[in-house]
C-alpha cells in the first residue's frame, strides 16, 4: 500500500513540475494550431490523472530486500556511476576489471571467484571488441596526456 | 505471383553467403541469449543494436542479424523453462507448466525436442502468414492520413497498457513516462528547446537505445544482486536427446491451431508474444478439458505454448513493419534499430525498400531451419551455456551494455542516464509498473504527437478531425475497448503463477 501511495506522490509532484516547465516552452513564429505546449501538458496531466489513482487505491506491497541487499544495489549503482565517469580517462581494462569485480562479489559473495570473473571479463571483453569486433577502445590511460589535464577543460566546455 | 517474384528477389540477398553467415551467427546468439535467465529477446537484442551500429553493417545486414537474434532468442527461452523452470524470457512462462513437470519425470531431451518442433512450426507459419498478410496490409496503411496514425499510435499504448499489465492506472502511467521523456529535446516543428532544463546534453533527446539498454538489462544486474543468483542452478539431468515421433505427431493439431492462435494475438498491435502462448496454452486447454492432464507434462501442454509464442512473433514483425507500431516489446526494440538505421517503417518501405523487406523475410525462413537444425541435434550445448553462473554472466552483460552505449556517442552523460534508467527500471518493476509502455513511449512519443500537429494543421485546429474518417473511429473504438475490458476480464484472463515446488 505505502509504496504505491509513495511513488504515486512523488509521480504526481513530477507531473505537476513537467506540466508547469511546459507552460514555460517558448513558441516561435513558426505556430501551429497545436503548439509546442499543448502535447507535453496533456501528457503531464494524464500522468496527474494516474497518479491520483495509484494514492486512491494501491496495489498491495511488493517484497522489498533487506537493508542489506539494499546496501549492496547502493553500491552496485555508486560503482557504476563512477565507471561512467573513469572510463574515459582511465581506459578500458582496469576501470572495467574494478566495476566486473564489484558486481561479480555483489552477486555471489566469493571474493576469489569475483577478482578472477573481473579480471577475466575485462581481458576477454577487451580482445572481443578489440579484434573480432573492430571497435576502437583505449586499453589504459595515455600516459602522454595527463587525464587530469583533459578533464576540468571537457567539463568546462561542456557546461 | 508477386509474392513469389518478391520471395525470389529475397532469397537473391539471404542466400549470399555473408548475409547466410549473419543469420547463422544471429540463431546462434539468440539461441544463447533466449537461453540464459534473466537475458530475454528485448536486453538480448538492446544490447547488441549499439554494436551492430557501430561495426557498421549495412540496413539489411543488421536487420537480418537482429531479427534471427529475435528468433533464436523465441526458440532458446523454452531452455531454461524446461530445465530450470525459470522462463528464460516473458513469453516463455506459459512453457513451465508443464515442461517443467515432463522434465521432472526424466523427459527432458523429449521436451526439448517437442518444444523446438513446436517453436519451428509456429514460427514458419508465421513467416508465411507474414509473407501474405504484410503486403496486404501495406496496402491498407496508404488510407493512413496523421488522424489515423494518431489513433493507432492510441491504440498500440492503450492494448500494451491493458493487455500486458494487472493495473491500468500503472500502464497508463509508464506510457505518459515515456512520451515525456520523448518530449526533452529540441521540437521538431519550431526548432526551440523543450524541456531540457537547459542541459546541452539533452538537447538532442535521450537516445532511446540508453533507456532500453539501462531499463532492460542494467536494471535486470539490480535483480540479480538482490536475488544473489539463487535461482540460476541446473538440477535436471539431460542424458540422450531422442525424437518423440508419438509426442510430436499427438500434438500436431494443437500446434497448427496454437500457431494461428498466436499469429493473430501478435498481430494486435501492442499485445505481443506474451499474449499468444498464453491464449494458445489456454484455448488448448480447454479444448483437452480436464482429462487432457494439462500442468502435468502432456506434449500437448508443451507444443501449444511454444507453437503460439514464436508464432506470435512472427506475427508481431506484420504491425511493426507495414504501421511503424510494434506488437510487443521486443519488437519495440526492433523498431529502434530501424529508426537506428534511419529506415522508416510503414506502406513504403515495401515499396521503397523491397530488398530490405523481402530479404528479411527471405532470410528469416532459411533461419528458421538453421533455428531447428539447432535446436533439436544440437540442444545440448544450449543446455551447457546453462551452466555459465550468474556472477559471470551479470557483470559481462553490463560491460558489454556500458562499451555499446559508449561507442555510440562517447559521451560519459549516456552512461549516466543509462545507469539512471536502469534504477528507474528496477523501482518499476517491482512496484509491478510495465516498462515496456515507456519504451513504446519514447520510440512513438516524438511521431504521435508530429501526428497530432499535422492533424490539427490539416483541420485548422478542429478536434474533431480526429474523428473524421471510418478508419480512425474503429481504432478510437478499439483503443478504449482494449483499455477498458481488461479491467472486466480481468478475473478470466488472470496470469497464472509460476509453479514452486
Amino acid at each position: 500500500m505505502a509504496s504505491d501511495r509513495i511513488f504515486g506522490l512523488v509521480a504526481l509532484f513530477a507531473a505537476l513540475a513537467y506540466i508547469a516547465s511546459a507552460t514555460q516552452i517558448q513558441t516561435s513564429f513558426l505556430a501551429d494550431p497545436v503548439g509546442p505546449k499543448a502535447f507535453p501538458i496533456l501528457i503531464g496531466s494524464v500522468a496527474a490523472l494516474c497518479a491520483l489513482v495509484m494514492i486512491v487505491r494501491p496495489d498491495p506491497d511488493p517484497e522489498w530486500p533487506a537493508r542489506r541487499t539494499f546496501i549492496a544495489l547502493f553500491v552496485a549503482v555508486v560503482v557504476l556511476v563512477a565507471y561512467a565517469y573513469s572510463l574515459k580517462p582511465f581506459g578500458f581494462i582496469i576501470p572495467t576489471a574494478i566495476t566486473a569485480a564489484v558486481l561479480s562479489y555483489q552477486i555471489s559473495s566469493r571474493v576469489v571467484a569475483a577478482a578472477l570473473s573481473g579480471a577475466g571479463l575485462s581481458v576477454g571483453l577487451f580482445l572481443l571488441f578489440k579484434y573480432a569486433l573492430g571497435l576502437g577502445l583505449v586499453p589504459l590511460p595515455h600516459m602522454s596526456e595527463p587525464p587530469a589535464a583533459v578533464a576540468p577543460a571537457e567539463i568546462g566546455a561542456e557546461d | 505471383m508477386d509474392t513469389l517474384a518478391n520471395l525470389a528477389l529475397g532469397f537473391s540477398i539471404a542466400l549470399s553467403p555473408y548475409t547466410l553467415m549473419l543469420a547463422v551467427i544471429g540463431c546462434f546468439l539468440g539461441t544463447i541469449i533466449g537461453a540464459l535467465p534473466g537475458l530475454g529477446p528485448s536486453n538480448g537484442v538492446a544490447i547488441l543494436i549499439p554494436l551492430t551500429f557501430s561495426l557498421g553493417l549495412d540496413a539489411t545486414s543488421a536487420l537480418v542479424l537482429m531479427t534471427a537474434v529475435y528468433y533464436g532468442a523465441m526458440y532458446g527461452g523454452r531452455i531454461s523453462s524446461i530445465l530450470l523452470n525459470i522462463p528464460g524470457d516473458e513469453p516463455a512462462l506459459m512453457t513451465t507448466l508443464d515442461g517443467y513437470p515432463m522434465a521432472r519425470q526424466g523427459r527432458a531431451g523429449d521436451a526439448l525436442v517437442l518444444s523446438g518442433v513446436a517453436s519451428f512450426v509456429g514460427a514458419f507459419l508465421a513467416t508465411i502468414g507474414l509473407m501474405l498478410l504484410a503486403p496486404l496490409l501495406a496496402r491498407v496503411a496508404y488510407f493512413f492520413g496523421p488522424a489515423e496514425y494518431f489513433a493507432l499510435y492510441l491504440l498500440a499504448f492503450c492494448t500494451l497498457g491493458g493487455m500486458a499489465s494487472n493495473n491500468q492506472a500503472k500502464a497508463a502511467m509508464a506510457s505518459c513516462l515515456g512520451l515525456a521523456i520523448a518530449m526533452v529535446g529540441v521540437d521538431n516543428n519550431s526548432g526551440m528547446p523543450r524541456l531540457t532544463g537547459g542541459n546541452m546534453h539533452l538537447m538532442d533527446g535521450i537516445d532511446f537505445l540508453v533507456a532500453i539498454v539501462g531499463l532492460f538489462a542494467i536494471a535486470e544486474v539490480f535483480f540479480f544482486i538482490e536475488s544473489h543468483g539463487k535461482d540460476s542452478s541446473i538440477g535436471i539431468k539431460l542424458d540422450r536427446v531422442t525424437i518423440p515421433w508419438k509426442d510430436i505427431g499427438k500434438s500436431k493439431w494443437t500446434m497448427l491451431r496454437s500457431s494461428v492462435v498466436g499469429f493473430f494475438a501478435g498481430v494486435l498491435p501492442g499485445a505481443g508474444a506474451s499474449l499468444g502462448s498464453f491464449l494458445a496454452y489456454m484455448s488448448e486447454k480447454s479444448i483437452a478439458g480436464p482429462k487432457g492432464g494439462f500442468g502435468t507434462g502432456v506434449p500437448q501442454g508443451i507444443a501449444a505454448p511454444e507453437a503460439g509464442n514464436n508464432s506470435a512473433a512472427g506475427g508481431a514483425l506484420v504491425p511493426m513493419l507495414t504501421l511503424g507500431v510494434p506488437g510487443s516489446g521486443t519488437t519495440a526494440v526492433l523498431l529502434a534499430l530501424l529508426m537506428t538505421l534511419n529506415i522508416t517503417p510503414g506502406p513504403t518501405l515495401f515499396t521503397d525498400r523491397p530488398e530490405v523487406v523481402w530479404g528479411l523475410i527471405a532470410s528469416l525462413l532459411i533461419a528458421n531451419f538453421v533455428l531447428l537444425l539447432m535446436n533439436v541435434p544440437m540442444v545440448k550445448i544450449f543446455v551447457k551455456v546453462l551452466t555459465v553462473p550468474a556472477w559471470v554472466l551479470l557483470p559481462g552483460v553490463t560491460m558489454i551494455s556500458f562499451v555499446g552505449i559508449y561507442s555510440l556517442s562517447g559521451s560519459y552523460f549516456d552512461l549516466l542516464l543509462m545507469v539512471a534508467f536502469g534504477v528507474l527500471g528496477y523501482v518499476l518493476r517491482k512496484l509491478d509498473i510495465p516498462t515496456v509502455p515507456v519504451i513504446l513511449g519514447i520510440l512513438l512519443g516524438g511521431h504521435m504527437e508530429d501526428a497530432l500537429r499535422r492533424a490539427m494543421v490539416i483541420s485548422d485546429g478542429d478536434i474533431f478531425y480526429l474523428l473524421s474518417s471510418p478508419i480512425s473511429i474503429g481504432l478510437w473504438i478499439a483503443a478504449v475497448a482494449g483499455f477498458v475490458a481488461p479491467m472486466f476480464l480481468r478475473g478470466l484472463l488472470k496470469k497464472p503463477q509460476r509453479i514452486t515446488d
